[in-house]
């Protein structure tokens, strides 16, 4: 099955645009689709006429042109018919929005999609479901454009069973300031399901981490995934909901009661080296820090801070996590001391963390940063940024992810995320070096390179 | 694969919906996996005599298709020393609901280990290893891979447990075993995957583990409700 027209698009044909109703789903993929995006787009509806200026098709044979892509967005009582349509003129493959299937008791209808295009090696995404977005290209989200967050281009793709929590991750991205490269909501999954998006992501060359959120998978669907993702190259995540459902039936056995289903899932998922994010919070932290870095760490790690403060808190984090703050040795101590700045080196506490004082300036930071990287006794550095202390400058984000272009040993940030502070974080996230908007963030950022397999 | 012997007696199971103790360690032997040297006695005399053969202190414990959980209706007898215990435990055990006999093995000790098995929804044939006994599910102090299991995952699954300690020597006792527990659990992998179409979840509960070896002390084989036909395969 060829999934290029479905995320490489050059022509989308958008099926079930209302002449009467602009808010219509179809609509506002139409829409947006035909303003906002670099692809041809052609609205189809049995009663043709126009929309808006452009002539609405009665049915995509009308079309002049090949169509890669189609929206469907009918009824679902018609959407059998309108795939056999699509297959029938040459149409690439689809994205089925409709609602009205397995999800409400018509597993029937879904059947029948499935045996049409299975039968026709025709690929689609749905239905009951929002479908792709794909940063700057195209998407089939039936939001509209002024209402959705939209995270820049980058590395991330993710595949999620629920639209709604895909669109919420997508807004924490861009809080975040992740790429995407890729975001594709597969609803009921009925063709297209998270292993044939594995396999798709696994051989994308824009996408370098692959995030899932997982409802559930069917009858040894798991172990096939989970088989699957042995082999795929790159980090993958996955977060799973639905972990509250343990225990159900009176075990008979011990294995049975011990062996929870969520326990299985967790277990099997890190023995395959696939890192499952415990929340939403966790899945933002994990894909920030596997599209910057492919390193594996074992969580040897070096602090440096301005507040003792949160020097403590921060090793407290680590130690929860099981991560390690090893003690500094004396040639590490000495050569930091050696190049802070005179009025620095005084107050300075060289332990671990380093506690560089109120008084530090960029230059201090950028020294520690140095003899924290050279040192053997760490295998990754926490940098804890106050930029109220008056000595950091905007331009430190920058000189510190130099850092780690120069002596190769991941750093991450935690930096407030206020928009007063925007030069100094996008100094660190232009360069690659993953900035957290809180201490826990920036821990589970390190904690992300210790369980990543392909690191 | 299950030969010949392995297969009669998941079929001949069938009917219980679980194995018999004593076929179920024979199962495992075929696996060759440790178990005591257990006999099945169907009369008194048997019983005598096959506790003179394996040696006091012996095991004895009720065999009945109506009773899977032996202890609850005192179906278990430990440390018995002599023909008199034994022939007291013997008739008040031909009491119990489907007496089908008494299995008769030496009493083994050691850290007692659990190691199981279940059939998950999602992932299949699932590997459970951890400090087992009667606390087994107070402590919940066990660890989880989906078969097969390589050499690594075992090990693994060792020094993930809270208990890892007491197995590797704790205050003086002796480290347990670790290639036999490492043996035992990848045939015990193998035979989960072999038998993966048949069974619900296996719990071989107590393993005692010394420095010398890993049994099997208990086993309790649940069999899938709608098992494939042993014999169509």
């Amino acid at each position: 099955m060829d999934f290029t027209p479905l995320f490489h698009p050059k022509t989308i044909a958008v099926l079930g645009v209302s002449l009467t109703n602009d808010r219509h789903p179809a609509n506002v993929i139409y829409n947006k689709i035909h303003l906002r995006y670099p692809v041809e787009v052609y609205p189809v509806n049995p009663r043709g006429g126009q929309f808006q200026r452009d002539r609405v098709y009665a049915d995509i044979a009308d079309i002049p042109v090949r169509i890669d892509l189609a929206v469907v967005a009918a009824r679902a009582e018609f959407v059998p018919d309108i795939l056999s349509r699509c297959i029938k003129n040459g149409v690439g493959g689809a994205v089925i929005i409709s609602g009205g299937f397995a999800e409400s008791g018509r597993a029937d209808l879904q059947e029948r999609l499935v045996t049409l295009a299975r039968t026709a090696d025709f690929a689609f995404i749905g239905p009951n479901c929002l479908g792709i977005y794909a940063p700057t290209r195209f998407d089939t989200f039936f939001l509209p454009g002024e209402r959705l967050v939209r995270p820049d281009p980058g590395p991330v793709a993710i595949v999620s069973q629920s639209g709604g929590v895909l669109v919420d991750q997508m807004v924490k991205f861009a809080e975040q300031g992740v790429g995407l490269s890729l975001a594709v909501s597969i609803g009921n999954k009925a063709l297209i399901r998270e292993l044939d998006m594995l396999d798709y992501l696994s051989e994308d060359p824009a996408t370098r981490v692959i995030a899932f959120y997982v409802e559930g998978f069917d009858k040894n669907e798991g172990r096939r995934f989970v088989q699957a993702a042995a082999s795929v190259p790159k980090p993958i995540i996955v977060l799973k909901s639905g972990k509250s459902i343990e225990g159900r039936r009176a075990a008979s056995s011990h294995t049975a009661s011990l062996a929870g289903d969520h326990k299985v899932f967790s277990s099997v998922l890190a023995q395959h080296g696939i890192v499952e994010a415990d929340n939403e919070f966790e899945m933002v932290s994990f894909c920030e820090s596997l599209s910057c870095y492919r390193k594996k760490v074992q969580g040897r790690v070096g602090i440096i801070t301005v507040s003792g403060g949160h020097g403590v808190l921060v090793t407290d984090i680590c130690a929860a996590r099981g991560l390690a703050v090893p003690q500094l040795s004396d040639d590490t101590r000495q050569k930091i001391k050696e190049s802070l700045s005179a009025s620095v080196q005084e107050i300075a506490s060289l332990e671990n963390p380093v506690d560089l004082t109120g008084s530090a300036r960029d230059d201090d930071f950028v020294a520690a940063a140095n003899g924290l990287s050279r040192a053997v006794e760490v295998d990754c550095v926490i940098l804890l940024l106050l930029p109220y202390s008056p000595g950091i400058s905007s331009d430190l984000g920058a000189r510190l992810s130099h850092v780690f272009r120069r002596e190769n040993k991941p750093l991450v940030a935690y930096v407030p995320h206020q928009e007063k502070y925007r030069m100094l974080i996008e100094g660190f996230e232009l360069n690659d070096v993953p900035v957290s908007s809180s201490i826990d963030g920036a821990v589970l950022m390190v904690e992300a390179l210790r369980r990543c397999r392909t690191c | 694969m299950l030969n010949r012997e392995m297969r009669d007696i998941i079929s001949r199971s069938q009917k219980y919906g679980w194995v018999l103790e004593p076929e179920a360690k024979r199962l495992l032997s075929l696996a060759e996996i440790p178990v005591p040297d257990f006999r099945w006695a169907n009369s008194l005399p048997e019983a005598l005599d096959a506790a003179e053969d394996v040696g006091y202190p012996v095991v004895a414990k009720i065999i009945s298709p109506a009773i899977v959980h032996k202890s609850e209706v005192n179906g278990v007898a430990v440390g018995l020393e002599n023909a008199d215990a034994l022939t007291d435990v013997f008739e008040g055990f031909s009491r119990l609901e489907g007496f089908a006999g008494v299995l008769i093995e030496p009493l083994v000790a050691g850290i007692e280990l659990i190691i199981g098995a279940k059939i998950d929804y999602q992932f299949g044939p699932i590997i459970l290893l951890g400090i087992g006994g009667t606390g087994v599910e107070i402590y919940q102090d066990i660890a989880l891979r989906m078969a097969p299991l390589s050499g690594s995952d075992v090990t693994s699954m060792v020094a993930s447990l809270k208990g890892a300690k007491l197995l590797k020597g704790y205050r003086g006792t002796e480290p347990i075993d670790m290639p036999a527990l490492i043996r035992l659990v990848h045939h015990f992998s193998i035979l989960v995957l072999n038998l993966a179409d048949h069974i619900d979840t296996i719990d071989l509960n107590p393993v005692m583990c010394t420095g010398k070896t890993c049994v099997v002390a208990d086993a309790r084989i649940m069999l899938a409700e709608a098992s494939i036909s042993i014999e169509s395969i």
